[in-house]
């Protein structure tokens, strides 16, 4: 058997929060069991803001309660055949921690978007969309800055959906 | 009637025993918390005990330690309450599970009790005279995972008037302090440094704040909350800064962040209380609780809004508005004064709202038949 192919590393520009929820639009729509999406970037970079602009837009219900889940660290929704895990592993230091949350039986079978991705180590699964999000510039006036959108593919698991993602 | 509670929803283990006299008037004969703070702070960083193993190390421990402190046995209690929901199943499950056990095992009644539902019945436990938080009232919960506005009209019957659409504001205060590099935990940081700006500018003659940051829904016609937006804020306030920010900057943008915070929950809470009083009852009590009902800012401002609304304002302890098991306990003794139990096949719920409850409140009872029962 080859190897999937290895889609080349994408970048798309996000002018304003729109752009940042229309592309998490695009990855919720695009989500199946068993994806890991790393999502990674500074403190308020959008990571939190794109992930729950997937999960309104997979479960259809554009103003549904996506809370952050730092506190909580993990949040679960149920979509069509699908579900989602939210996951924020900011507070956590160890990699076993993360672990503890059962993240490992979750791969498998349900679409993870993990905000702090580093926090798990070794076991972040390879076969996953890296998406890094960074502020380019600050406006001076409201939260809406522009940001960029890095999207990496490094084991092919989704050579044929990361074209799909771009505006 | 003497309940022990169980806590092992989240961060902390904790148990203890509680008591509710025929009057509804609580007493509390012990409350043990497992805090590990100190390490905590080590880490310059939150090390969360989330692992339900770790739960289940130190659990055991708790309640034989909660037992003693109040001089109870087991066979002096009249039933286990746990926290069943929301949280992380693993702990929940370490929680309900020990708590069922010894339900099972000594024929006593088993509460599952909503974590959420435990705040807000608290100010029930730690009024002087059950009156004063007599039902309805309008509670306020802030705390690092939560921010929400609540009509409370009875045990079991919450109305959310309305919720956070993106972060919690502990959140918001932790996450702001970590940008500002002023230590952890970051809503006392954030409110000592506020302290210090205030101190300085007062000293300098300074009367034009620095920095001005948004008032995030100010003025908006719902009762909702948003601070994600403000901790962006302060994130660009800090990048657009020509060098590296010295302390009195750093202390004059918590100082910002916490005014604006205080005065986007303070409008928020107003236009709650203006909803509460005209559909639900004028002249009842505005009670405030999670741990950031400790920021004296906060607590001073939500004063401010209850007294013109007014309402009397209500906050208990700070020991008892962060996570503990006294207020499980106190949830489960209003519980099993009404009746309400819970049977052993109860599954617990990762996510449980707290308008999920209708349907376990009393069958047919309202707030004023809850009163009548003694409530």
């Amino acid at each position: 058997m080859t190897a999937p192919p290895i889609a080349d590393p994408i970048e798309i520009e996000l002018p304003d929060l729109a752009a940042t929820r229309a592309l998490g639009t695009a990855l919720g729509a695009a989500l199946r069991p068993g994806d890991v999406v790393a999502l990674s970037g500074d403190l308020g970079a959008g990571k939190s803001e794109l992930a729950r602009a997937a999960i309104r837009a997979r479960l259809a219900v554009p103003d549904l309660e996506v809370p952050s889940p730092t506190f909580t660290l993990v949040q679960t929704y149920e979509a069509p055949a699908l579900e989602i895990w939210h996951v924020d592993l900011y507070r956590l230091e160890r990699p076993g921690d993360a672990l503890e949350l059962g993240l490992e039986e979750a791969f498998a079978d349900a679409a993870m978007l993990i905000e702090w991705p580093g926090r798990l180590g070794d076991a972040l699964p390879a076969a996953r969309l890296d998406l890094c999000l960074s502020v380019i510039g600050a406006p001076d006036t409201g939260g809406d800055g522009a940001r960029r959108a890095m999207l990496a593919d490094p084991a092919g698991a989704w050579a044929t959906r990361i074209e799909g993602l771009r505006p | 009637m003497r309940i022990l509670g169980i806590e092992t929803s989240c961060d902390e283990t904790a148990a203890a025993i509680v008591e509710r006299d025929a009057n509804g008037r609580g007493l509390i004969r012990a409350n043990v918390v497992l805090s590990q703070l100190d390490e905590h702070r080590a880490y310059g960083g939150v090390v969360p005990e989330i692992a339900a193993r770790s739960h289940l190390d130190h659990l055991d421990r708790l309640i034989a330690q909660a037992l003693e402190e109040a001089g109870s046995g087991f066979d002096d209690l009249d039933g286990i309450a746990a926290t069943a929901g929301p949280g992380l199943i693993g702990g929940v499950m370490v929680g309900a599970l020990t708590a069922k056990a010894i339900a099972w095992a000594r024929g006593l009644p088993f509460i599952a009790v909503n974590h959420l539902e435990g705040h807000a019945l608290t100010a029930r436990l730690t009024a002087d005279d059950p009156a004063e938080a007599a039902f309805p009232y309008l509670l306020l919960l802030v705390s690092g995972g939560h921010c929400q506005l609540l009509a409370v009209e009875g045990v079991g019957r919450y109305r959310v008037l309305g919720t956070t659409v993106d972060d919690a504001v502990g959140e918001a205060f932790d996450k702001t302090a970590k940008l500002l590099d002023l230590g952890y935990p970051g809503g006392p940081a954030v409110e000592r440094a506020a302290e210090r700006s205030a101190r300085r500018r007062a000293e300098a003659g300074e009367e034009t704040p620095r920095f001005r940051l948004p008032i995030p829904m100010r003025g908006r016609d719902d009762c909702a909350f948003s601070f994600s937006g403000l901790k962006t804020a302060v994130r660009q306030q800090l990048e657009r800064l020509d060098t590296p920010p010295g302390e009195a900057e750093r202390e004059d943008l918590a100082a910002a962040f916490q005014t604006n915070a205080a005065r986007s929950i303070a409008d928020r809470t107003a236009r709650a209380c203006a909803r509460f009083t005209a559909e639900v009852a004028p002249g009842r009590p505005l009670v405030v609780a999670g741990g950031v009902a400790a920021n004296k800012v906060i607590r001073a401002e939500l004063a401010r809004v209850a007294d013109a609304a007014g309402m009397t304002f209500l906050a208990p302890p700070l020991k008892l508005c962060t996570d503990n098991a006294a207020m499980i306990a106190w949830a489960g003794a209003e519980r099993l004064a009404l009746g309400l139990t819970d049977g052993l096949d109860f599954r617990p719920r990762p996510r449980w709202p707290l308008a999920d409850l209708a349907d376990r409140a009393p069958p047919g009872a309202g707030a004023a038949a809850q009163a009548e029962a003694g409530a």
